[in-house]
């Protein structure tokens, strides 16, 4: 019993978990008005495109590589469905699947040029971020669109869960089927823990890149669908820039900057933890000058203790091998 | 086979500047002769003259120096994403004392002291920075793209809340001249920063430090069992980095006279862009300043070519962006090249 609880708390997804309800109790009892139903609704609703375009980063993190340019899919995808449902009007349907394809489709280029040129993903993704942004500003000249229809920005809910929030539900736990439900999405941990290997056991590499990048550009759009729902409007700089903020939250939730290690709970996790914690310093009156010093210790305190944790592990494994 | 050993191809005279036969350094010095031949053919009498390269010179420092401080810690296989939020604290702090100290009224003593005092203020506020992104790198073992992210995250924050978002402007000359001064014609800036490079480069390429960082790059392990202090190396390696940032924030409160926590922030990835441009392998190990310095030229004869040829800032940005991805391209295919023609060379 007591070997199993240790072994449990030595996972990542466990500690951060804990974390999260000391933190969630430290301002329930500090704030009344943290642990109502409208309060938690506004915090999830608030997250719920970091969490969307999350998972699709999760993904390509766990093939091995890493995604700069989602934020700038997004911003492209978003609009040029805003564009045409301007012009030609349409329904959620049409607005869902005109963005996924176009963002799954950037997404596929990102996979195809990191593959045939050999290139780091870091370095090419940063390449195709600035190009598709840049694109995006010189096409609009960086004017907004205020016109969206109304069907389009009206809020929505079922049995009071917002909209946007019910989409993060869906596209985590497609995520979790995917990796850990499918052959394919087995490959892909495969793929990012040693390519080499993966590549001997008859992977398509070239198949799996696509459909991580893929699924990170498809994600995204998504995203960047549910923000302009929940904003309004269309504004091309809006998104751009948060890229790092992202990769902050998926990277709390454990998941590994050289692929293969991560799981969606964790994602989850590390998303509620920078949730609570803005929410909880928002409601005890903290300004929100302060959020960057605080999350910036927490990204920094909670890294330092996962490699300091792991370096001891290794060390523990090396003395009883010997 | 000893006698193999001995007639290895990596034991020989290298020429005196090694850069030249560089591979990317040839790449990247023909990109540049025909970005200047095509924008000299389409704007005849204008791009040739003496405005551009007074511009070119007065745009490059700033852009420059924050490669060179993403360039050290990208040599040793590591990154710093916190370069930005570093050089604005390190500008904001500066401003902070300068504004402080100095009056309408204050005699030239009390300016020049309050200077030395801003200019050692500055200084240590990077230093500090740089020491302890080191040591977590270093000493915890933590990957640096994590632990910039963490610093970034939270230098900003400390710039944001100190500052509550303002700006703090308003200089004593002897600053703005390092922004828009020139000595017999050449901008301050420009000379800042080609001291700088050349400083980097003799450090890389001539120092024990230098080839230490190199073989940090280039594999780790290997280098601490050979009796290499890596973690003290590291540190150093982020140390420099964030003095970098220093004279970075010195240029860039110059030139707008001016401070903020906000400023220069997509510079961030195009200083990744513009490094690797210019040869610096981003898994670490290799690179040189030379190269550096001619992407960084490439990339601004191209802005200011086709802001010649009125384009909008945007594309040229979309520009930069492809530039990267052809210059892989013909890297890949020159690559393929060489192997068809000599195929004993590649292994």
């Amino acid at each position: 019993m007591l070997s199993q609880l240790r072994a449990a708390w030595r996972r990542h997804d466990v500690q951060i978990g804990s974390i999260v309800v000391i933190m969630a109790a430290f301002f329930s009892a500090l704030s009344p008005a943290f642990l109502t139903l409208s309060n938690l609704g506004d915090l999830l609703e608030n997250y719920s495109v970091m969490a969307i375009m999350a998972a699709g980063l999760f993904v390509v993190l766990i093939s091995g590589g890493i995604d700069i340019s989602f934020e700038a899919i997004a911003a492209v995808s978003q609009f040029f469905v805003a564009i045409i449902l301007v012009k030609f009007g349409g329904n959620w349907f049409t607005a869902f699947g005109l963005a996924g394809l176009f963002g799954a489709l950037l997404g596929i280029v990102n996979a195809l040029l990191i593959y045939y040129l050999g290139a780091i993903s870091v370095i090419v993704t940063i390449s195709t971020m600035t190009f598709y942004f840049s694109i995006l500003m010189f096409m609009t000249q960086g004017r907004s669109i205020y016109d969206l229809p109304s069907w389009f920005t009206s809020d929505m809910s079922w049995l009071s869960i917002p909209f946007p929030v019910m989409v993060a539900a869906v596209a985590l736990l497609v995520t979790l089927v995917l990796l850990s439900r499918s052959p394919v999405g087995r490959q892909i941990y495969g793929l990012g823990g040693n390519p080499e290997a993966a590549k001997r056991m008859g992977c398509n590499i070239l198949g799996l890149q696509c459909l991580a990048y893929g699924y990170s550009g498809f994600m995204a759009a998504i995203g960047g669908i549910v923000q302009a729902h929940r904003v309004e409007e269309v504004v091309p700089y809006a998104l751009i820039g948060r890229e790092l903020d992202v990769l902050a939250a998926v990277v709390l939730g454990g998941a590994s900057l050289s692929g293969g290690i991560g799981t969606v709970s964790g994602t989850v996790l590390g998303i509620l933890l920078l949730a609570v914690l803005q929410n909880g310093l928002t409601l005890l009156g903290v300004s929100s000058y302060a959020f960057g010093v605080v999350t910036g210790a927490v990204i920094l305190v909670s890294v330092t203790a996962t490699a300091y944790a792991s370096k001891r592990q290794q060390r523990r494994g090396v003395r009883d091998a010997v | 086979m000893p006698s193999d050993l001995v007639s290895s191809p990596t034991v020989r005279s290298r020429p005196r500047f090694a850069a030249w036969s560089d591979p990317t350094v040839t790449l990247l010095a023909v990109l540049v002769v025909i970005a200047v031949i095509v924008f000299a053919a389409l704007t005849p009498a204008r791009f040739l003259s003496g405005d551009t390269v007074r511009a070119i010179a007065f745009q490059m420092p700033e852009l420059g120096i924050l490669s060179l401080a993403m360039m050290v810690p990208l040599m040793s296989g590591g990154l710093n994403l916190a370069i930005i939020s570093t050089a604005n604290l390190s500008a904001l702090v500066m401003a902070g004392v300068l504004t402080n100290l100095i009056h309408p009224t204050s005699p030239p003593w009390v300016i020049v002291a309050a200077i030395l005092a801003a200019l050692l203020c500055g200084m240590l506020t990077c230093l500090v920075i740089g020491f302890l992104t080191g040591v977590i790198v270093a000493f915890f073992g933590v990957h640096p793209i994590l632990v910039t992210l963490g610093t970034m995250t939270l230098v900003k924050g400390v710039a944001v809340l100190a500052t509550s978002g303002t700006v703090i402007g308003g200089f004593p000359p002897a600053i703005l001249f390092l922004g828009n001064g020139s000595v017999l014609g050449i901008p301050a800036s420009m000379i800042l920063f080609v001291l700088c490079a050349v400083v980097v480069a003799m450090m890389v390429a001539h120092t024990p430090f230098g080839v230490s960082v190199r073989l940090i790059g280039s594999n780790e392990k290997a280098t601490r069992y050979s009796g290499v202090a890596t973690e003290w190396v590291l540190v150093g390696v982020y140390v420099v980095s964030s003095l970098l940032c220093w004279v970075a924030a010195l240029v860039m409160m110059a030139r707008f006279n001016s401070a903020s926590a906000g400023y220069a922030e997509s510079y961030l990835l195009i200083t990744i862009l513009a490094a690797v441009l210019g040869g610096i392998d981003p898994f670490g190990g290799f690179g040189r300043v030379f190269g550096l310095f001619l992407s960084l030229v490439l990339l601004q004869v191209i802005s200011t070519g086709f802001n010649l040829l009125g384009f909008s800032p945007y594309l040229t940005a979309a520009i930069w962006g492809a530039t990267m991805i052809i210059a892989i391209l013909i890297a890949v295919v020159r690559d393929r090249w060489i192997a068809r023609i000599w195929p004993a060379k590649v292994k």
